[in-house]
């Protein structure tokens, strides 16, 4: 279990100043927009992918803390993994905010939103940006 | 004599959470005990259909069926009783008058003219009324404080052919009451008819259908006391009655034969097909009952206090601002600055306090306003300025690490 003072760090950084939100012109990405239908959160990801591999992953739009923050971890968390391993970190990732058991070793700075599965109504803004990422990933290796 | 502990007295969702500050009246209201009571009386003494029994209950309840009709009727400043259609809330009204209105009067080349203000209730039913019809949409400028601008508004009619005005009484976003009686004449001089979503002013303001010459009035029960699934729709009686219904069935028509051919009851009962929400419209009796007890002027005075109240409180924040300056109707939009709106929203869940954050179903109005997600509080009779120096206390200490901290 992380600390709480950590967690509240790994959150605001990624929020405040998240390292892959930019807007990506560059054909070699492909993209997935995903908002919820229930509250602001828009979020648009960029993938590149070679060789089975997640090259480089980005995002841009509008998102609350947890949205972008959950988003910018993940972006860091799968580049330079290959899809299953990816595939992997995203499952443990769903287990963990619908409050089941999950390896946090896959999850590094994920592991900050243990205790999302607790606020019902948040747990969605937690998967904005990660359902983007997953159907990229299925996408690149249909 | 407007007194608020006693009407709060009078709600049992204020006497069973002492602790919940609720500011989202905008988005349903809280219900008065004798409004239930008559929900629970119906089904517990009186449960029965309308116009079909040959016995006592369901006379005594088709009789308070059609009186709430009359009720209605004189709480709106309606000419007659047969103007009031029930419908299932605002929603159902405002697609009951696209499809009716568009079907018999919009023709290609029409203009239907809304503004970007307008909630989705009120918008997409006449997206799809124009796409129906070969119809155009335009919008009434607004500039970006979020006031209706009457000049820009009477030039839209200019070399157009605009058959319908779309707009809102009062902002459900901004709370700003239009100019509606100048709004109408305007549209009427120039051979337009008005249909106004009422949802938010019904409530709170005295509205006068004759008075402001509308042609059509939209509002729900639920945020008004009344109960959920039960609203009305107020047409002027030639209009409504040059209108066919959508739904045909039981209690709407009156013969039909094996040639298909058949006969409508009279205006409005032709557009109340099916057993209707009985025991929601002797709840919204009870509701209407209610707020004339207390007057609609005072009800008004009330929700202004509060909202100006609540604004001037704000005002002595930095880290707030507050979009509406001026709003009447017990609604105010606001953000902190620098914290994401559900966010806060979040914090202040935590706190006991219910707003509500997003666009308000009004997913255009970021053109005009330029925010895309605002908090907003809404009040009504049973809030207090008590409760408005709470929050300004949870305001005043909510800050980023807070607001991330209610997750952890």
């Amino acid at each position: 279990m992380m600390d709480k003072e950590i967690k509240r760090e790994i959150m605001l950084d990624h929020y405040n100043n998240p390292n892959n939100k930019m807007t990506v012109n560059d054909e070699r990405y492909r993209s997935v927009h995903n908002a919820s239908d229930s509250c602001i959160d828009d979020i648009t990801v960029y993938m590149r992918a070679e060789e089975g591999k997640i090259k480089d992953v980005k995002f841009d739009g509008i998102g609350c803390t947890i949205c972008t923050a959950s988003t910018d971890i993940m972006c860091d968390l799968v580049t330079d993994k290959d899809f299953d391993e990816a595939r992997k970190i995203i499952k443990e990732y769903y287990s963990m905010v619908d409050g089941k058991p999950f390896d946090e070793d896959d999850l590094d700075e994920a592991n900050a939103f243990d205790t999302l599965y607790q606020q019902a109504n948040r747990i969605k803004c937690g998967t904005i940006g990660i359902r983007a990422i997953e159907d990229l990933i299925n996408e690149f290796d249909k | 004599m407007f007194d608020v502990e006693k009407i709060r007295y009078d709600f049992p969702m204020i006497r069973n959470n002492p602790n919940l500050i609720y500011f989202d009246s905008a988005a349903t209201s809280f219900k008065p005990q004798c409004v239930i009571d008559e929900v629970l009386h119906y089904y517990e003494y009186t449960n029965s259909n309308i116009h079909r029994g040959d016995y006592d209950i369901s006379f005594e309840v088709s009789k308070l069926y059609d009186d709430t009709r009359k009720q209605i009727a004189s709480f709106i400043g309606a000419k007659r009783k047969e103007e009031i259609v029930y419908t299932y809330g605002a929603t159902s009204s405002l697609n009951t008058v696209a499809i009716n209105f568009g079907n018999k009067f919009l023709k290609p080349g029409d203009v239907i003219l809304t503004s970007m203000v307008e909630h989705a209730s009120d918008i997409l039913p006449w997206f799809k009324a124009a796409e129906r019809s070969g119809a155009k949409i335009e919008y009434v400028p607004f500039p970006s404080n979020g006031k209706f601008d009457l000049d820009a508004y009477e030039k839209c009619f200019e070399g157009k052919n605009v058959k319908i005005v779309a707009l809102p009484h009062v902002s459900n976003v901004l709370g700003y009451i239009y100019p509606m009686k100048e709004i109408a004449r305007i549209a009427h001089e120039h051979g337009a008819y008005i249909a106004v979503d009422g949802a938010q002013a019904v409530p709170h303001i005295k509205v006068d259908v004759q008075d402001l010459d509308i042609d059509f009035l939209s509002f729900s029960s639920h945020k008004m006391l009344g109960p959920s699934g039960i609203g009305v729709l107020y047409g002027k009686y030639e209009l409504l009655d040059q209108m066919d219904p959508i739904f045909y069935g039981g209690g709407s028509n009156a013969r039909f034969y094996p040639d298909c051919s058949l006969i409508l009851k009279e205006t409005p009962e032709k557009f109340e097909a099916g057993t209707p929400n009985i025991e929601g419209v002797l709840g919204m009796d009870q509701a209407i009952r209610y707020l004339s007890s207390i007057g609609m002027d005072e009800v008004e005075a009330y929700g202004t206090e509060l909202s100006d109240y609540f604004i001037s409180r704000l005002d002595e924040l930095d880290t707030v601002e507050v979009y509406n300056h001026g709003s009447k109707a017990g609604i105010v939009t606001f953000n902190m600055k620098g914290i994401f709106a559900q966010d806060a929203a979040s914090y202040f869940n935590k706190q006991g306090i219910a707003v509500r954050t997003g666009n308000h179903c009004a997913k255009m109005l970021h053109e005009i306003i330029g925010v895309n997600e605002t908090i907003r509080a809404s009040f009504y009779i049973y809030n207090t300025k008590q409760e408005i120096d709470r929050f300004i206390e949870v305001i005043k200490d909510t800050t980023l690490e807070k607001c991330v901290d209610s997750i952890l």
